[in-house]
């Protein structure tokens, strides 16, 4: 990662999918015209359903708040704990009538619909970049939602976990079932099969994004049931790594990175890197460019990274891990693909076919895949 | 321990629910004790809540600071004490409600230790130690439902304690006398006010604990998420336990049992619906309220001067 | 009512939190500023005052009116989630419809949903002698669990993909602005609503009658008041407003019912009645309050980088100083 304002070379990688161009013709004047009134300093406000240091996501995206904050020209506002309510309308809108903010980064998945489009077509000289949604033809074109493939982190913690386990008993803290967190927990799953066919993944649904002390009995009750490496997807996975630390077992992190918290457990994570497709989306409003409609990128983009191995992961472990990364990071290698079966026996992706990390299918996930015990 | 059938394993389960009660029963023990102190001098505190997050705040900020949970456990019960005397002062003035001082109070404590607080969310502080009591066991889900805090015991003596002291204490029978008719209280020459705010402040002290208990033991971290209510539900297991310590105490081992289903079960692959299961302590204490209550027993041990219950 | 407590708790607030914002660190005098600017300020801060303001309006009421009965209600919360998902059934159910049937419908179905949900509280508190606060605040979360399940499970709409949610009710069906402003018009309901709750309470039989209970009920008995029927009606008729303001948060807000329906309005509302006294018309001043600080919470955090929790304090100090400024007020006694 360089520390330049922006790496050119990875424009070039980065995706681009759905119908930007067109919209381009139409995109340039009004932009052009409200930068040039503000030439020296463009704002960007930035909205957290969380609070900001939080250990896991909310600090995730502040960490590239706080980057680009630090670039020339650029002024950033920020606010915390903003609910999925008509608070998060509100300060968009006072974002940008009290703070001339030129674009906003809404952080949060339900923040999509419909604040964001709603806003969008209200102040159409705005940019608004989500992150998580799915933009598609015919929403407005000034919102661009962004995504990392995180699952491919998730797929190389799989395989740490399942090579570091002794049991191959693993376990999954969840929030709730939806595509985005399913398909971590399959692609953790996928992971670990690759090196042992018998592993399976125990899944435990919390039920919402911030409930520690659940977090905390569902990391116990699975330990109890003879778990012995746990991850997560919750807002904040300090609980659960701490707890699997405590109990003697193994942990593998999750929005950032969290060996801080387990010096002895800790095998790697899967972290988020915003200030990829932060950078990209101010930079590109900045020069007047059209919004990006549609960005996501994984691990070869620089959207997601892994935590650094932890003392437990052997050598043996790590070379697997690394190989299957190094394939990745040429984007030669398919997590979901056929023939898979989810775990009530139904055949979901055919023999032969191959879903590609861009393919918008998988972001509407809603299977758990063979080898994960649990029901959604 | 595994079961292959596929079916639920009883004994597993009803083991996780040993567990869930040894883990997760200590802050409700606590603040309902204090409560139960509160109400019966005749006040009553629903800002608990907020003396429980800050008491977690304060503590895990001294623990870390000074580098000793314990310290962390003082600081807790000191803050929650200075949150009690602030509470019993206001509902001295006349004409001041303490259900709604409470509510308030609940909102100023949590904003005040979230604000304090944010700091706290990184850095790790150190946390109680257990006392192992199923080392007898090669169970290792026996050994870890008998890995409990100190804080429990001491909690559960302290309701027995309790129960004894409001009968057979000069102290005791000034907080019930006071609690249940503030006119002949007077008239006997007990200074009634004194021993209100004093009441508010020991049940702070308390809850300020329980809530240490949280940050300091189990989950064992500071963030703002860290209760869900655990205060405000412990406040009105009080009323569930008609003001009798012992019944806090069960009440408290009753309610953190039945959390841990919901976990307990999906550990064991039935995942769907665990929102009901989740919601398994509250259906059980409502049931349990609608069974053995009736409406000429509803008031039976409560404090005659008590707002909530008497109008 | 004099004005008096308020005026010192308002003063006593802002020097208060004044104090508290310099000593960590902030500057407090553009603190102290900002509230004011960030809450009524301008026109536009006064609207998102008021948007914020609308739905708490409602929440208190299922506070207040079962006061006049001598009850304390604190579950307004899962009265006004439950309420939401009903009314969002209702567009789904009858796609195709007329505009003003279906949100007259949509209305009806939240009221009595959230009026059901609370008036079981009532009913538990009359048949079986259950404390209804007890029984309110365990019922909001039972309330909160059938609505995840359901919104999650076979009321859920597939296409709602990461935020599970029902069906959207479609711009047909939904609510929008006031004209010339940015407030929806769930605002206007909600004024009618207290407006009609004060004339209920203060200029009918009804009213009087449960006043009579929530003061003395033993007189009330004797005097040959229905009394359980008279509590079991202020508690549905409270409920029925929370259950309305979840109606209007899924028509006007939302586009359909998912968990964030669960904002805090319900307890919000358990504040802004106390500090009313549970006077219908009261209501609407607090709520404002609330709607005012939530605004310039906002301000706060983005032009002093406070953190939220300052709302949270100032809110907090706010309520604690006018709930202790009641003491200056010779008039009027709370009765719960």
């Amino acid at each position: 990662m360089t520390d330049s304002k922006y790496n050119p070379d990875r424009r070039k990688v980065i995706r681009l999918i759905g119908g930007a161009g067109a919209a381009a013709a139409v995109q340039m004047l009004p932009f052009g015209a409200g930068l040039a009134r503000a030439a020296e300093k463009f704002t960007v406000g930035v909205i957290y359903v969380g609070s900001r240091d939080d250990f896991g996501y909310n600090q995730s995206h502040a960490q590239a708040a706080a980057y680009i904050k630090k670039l020339p020209g650029i002024e950033v506002v920020e606010e915390e704990r903003v609910p999925e309510t008509i608070d998060v309308e509100k300060t968009m809108e006072a974002m940008i009538n009290e703070d001339g903010a030129q674009m906003i980064f809404a952080t949060s998945f339900g923040y999509f619909n419909p604040y964001v489009l709603k806003m969008a077509k209200k102040y159409p000289n705005v940019r608004f970049a989500h992150c998580g949604g799915l933009w598609s033809k015919g929403m407005p074109t000034n919102i661009g939602s962004f995504f990392g493939y995180i699952d491919e982190c998730e797929y190389l913690s799989g395989i740490a976990a399942a090579a570091t386990s002794k049991s191959k008993k693993l376990g999954f803290v969840a929030a709730k079932p939806i595509p985005q967190v399913l398909r971590n927990i399959n692609a953790f799953l996928l992971g670990a099969r690759s090196v042992d066919p018998k592993a399976t993944v125990s899944v435990i649904f919390t039920g919402d994004w911030s409930l520690p002390v659940k977090e905390a009995e569902a990391a116990n009750s699975l330990i109890d049931q003879g778990v012995d490496v746990l991850t997560c997807h919750v807002d904040s996975p300090k609980v659960v790594i701490e707890t699997a630390e405590r109990r003697g077992i193994y942990s593998c992190g999750f929005h950032v990175n969290q060996a801080s918290l387990a010096p002895k457990g800790y095998l790697t994570g899967a972290e988020w890197e915003w200030k990829t497709p932060y950078v990209i989306l101010v930079d590109n409003a900045e020069s007047g460019k059209p919004m990006i409609n549609f960005l996501r990128g994984g691990l070869k983009e620089g959207f997601v990274k892994t935590s650094a191995f932890g003392p437990a992961v052997s050598p043996a472990t790590r070379k697997i891990s690394m190989a299957v990364k190094a394939k990745m990071l040429q984007d030669e290698f398919i997590i979901f693909k056929g023939p898979l079966k989810d775990n009530t026996g139904k055949t979901v992706i055919a023999s032969g076919v191959a879903l590609s990390q861009q393919n918008p299918v998988l972001e509407s996930m809603n299977y758990l895949v063979d080898g994960v015990i649990g029901q959604i | 321990m595994s079961d292959a059938s596929g079916g639920i394993a009883v004994g597993s389960l009803l083991l996780a629910l040993l567990g869930g009660a040894m883990r997760v029963s200590t802050p409700f023990l606590f603040v309902s004790l204090g409560e139960c102190i509160t109400e019966k001098s005749g006040r009553i505190n629903l800002g608990l809540e907020g003396t429980l997050v800050f008491g977690a705040m304060s503590g895990y900020g001294v623990a870390y600071l000074t580098g000793s949970p314990w310290l962390g456990i003082l600081a807790a019960g000191g803050s929650g004490l200075l949150l009690g005397v602030m509470h019993g002062l206001l509902c001295s003035l006349p004409r001041v409600n303490d259900i709604a001082v409470g509510i308030a109070m609940m909102l100023f404590g949590t904003g005040l230790a979230f604000f304090l607080g944010k700091p706290l969310i990184q850095p790790v502080a150190p946390t109680l130690p257990s006392l192992i009591l199923g080392g007898w066991s090669s169970n290792t889900q026996i050994q870890e439902a008998l890995r409990i805090n100190v804080l429990l015991p001491i909690g559960i003596a302290l309701a027995f304690a309790l129960r004894w002291a409001f009968v057979h204490t000069r102290w005791g029978l000034a907080l019930r006398l006071v609690g249940d008719n503030a006119a002949a209280a007077r008239a006997l020459g007990y200074p009634v006010v004194p021993v209100r705010i004093v009441a508010t402040a020991v049940g702070g002290f308390l809850a300020g604990i329980g809530g240490a208990f949280l940050s300091l033991y189990y989950p064992g971290s500071w963030n703002e998420g860290l209760s869900s209510g655990q205060g405000l539900m412990a406040v009105a297991l009080v009323i569930f336990a008609r003001w009798d310590p012992v019944r806090c105490a069960l009440a408290a081992l009753l309610f953190g049992a039945a959390g841990a289903l919901g976990p307990a079960l999906q550990s064991q692959g039935i995942t769907s619906g665990y929102y009901l299961f989740n919601a398994a302590p509250y259906v059980l204490t409502l049931i349990l309220m609608s069974m053995s209550w009736s409406s000429g027993r509803s008031l039976a041990g409560a404090p005659g001067e008590l707002s909530l219950v008497n109008r | 009512m004099s004005l008096l407590p308020l005026v010192a708790a308002l003063f006593v607030t802002a020097v208060l939190f004044a104090l508290f914002v310099a000593s960590q660190g902030y500057p407090a005098f553009d603190a102290l500023a900002l509230v004011g600017k960030g809450a009524f300020g301008s026109a536009f801060a006064w609207q998102n005052t008021l948007s914020r303001a609308a739905p708490i309006m409602l929440t208190a009421l299922c506070v207040a009116l079962p006061a006049r009965a001598g009850l304390l209600i604190i579950g307004g919360e899962g009265a006004l989630a439950l309420g939401g998902l009903a009314a969002a059934m209702v567009p789904v159910v009858l796609a195709g419809w007329s505009v003003l049937l279906v949100q007259g419908l949509m209305a009806m179905a939240g009221f009595v949903v959230g009026g059901g949900w609370i008036a079981l509280s009532g009913w538990l508190r009359y048949k079986r002698g259950v404390n209804e606060t007890i029984s309110s605040l365990l019922l909001a979360y039972i309330g909160a669990a059938v609505f995840n399940f359901l919104v999650e499970g076979i009321l859920r709409d597939p296409a709602s993909l990461n935020k599970p949610s029902t069906a959207p009710i479609g711009d047909r069906y939904a609510i929008g602005a006031i004209p010339g402003m940015d407030v929806h018009w769930g605002l206007v309901w909600g004024f009618l609503v207290c407006i009609g709750a004060w004339w209920l309470m203060r200029h009918t039989v009804f009213g009087f009658a449960t006043g009579v209970v929530g003061g003395n009920p033993r007189a009330a008995q004797m005097v040959g008041l229905p009394v359980g029927r008279l509590m079991l009606m202020a508690c549905f008729l409270g409920g029925g407003a929370a259950g309305l303001a979840g109606m209007l948060e899924v028509a006007a807000v939302h586009g359909d019912a998912n968990a964030d329906l669960m904002a805090g309005y319900g307890y919000a509302g358990i504040l802004v009645s106390f500090a009313a006294r549970h006077h219908p018309l009261g209501v609407i001043a607090g709520a404002l309050l609330v709607g005012g600080i939530g605004a310039s919470g906002s301000l706060l955090q983005r032009h002093l980088d406070l953190p939220d929790a300052a709302t949270l304090v100032l809110q907090g100090m706010l309520f604690v100083s006018l709930l202790a400024f009641e003491t200056l007020n010779r008039k009027g006694v709370q009765r719960v």
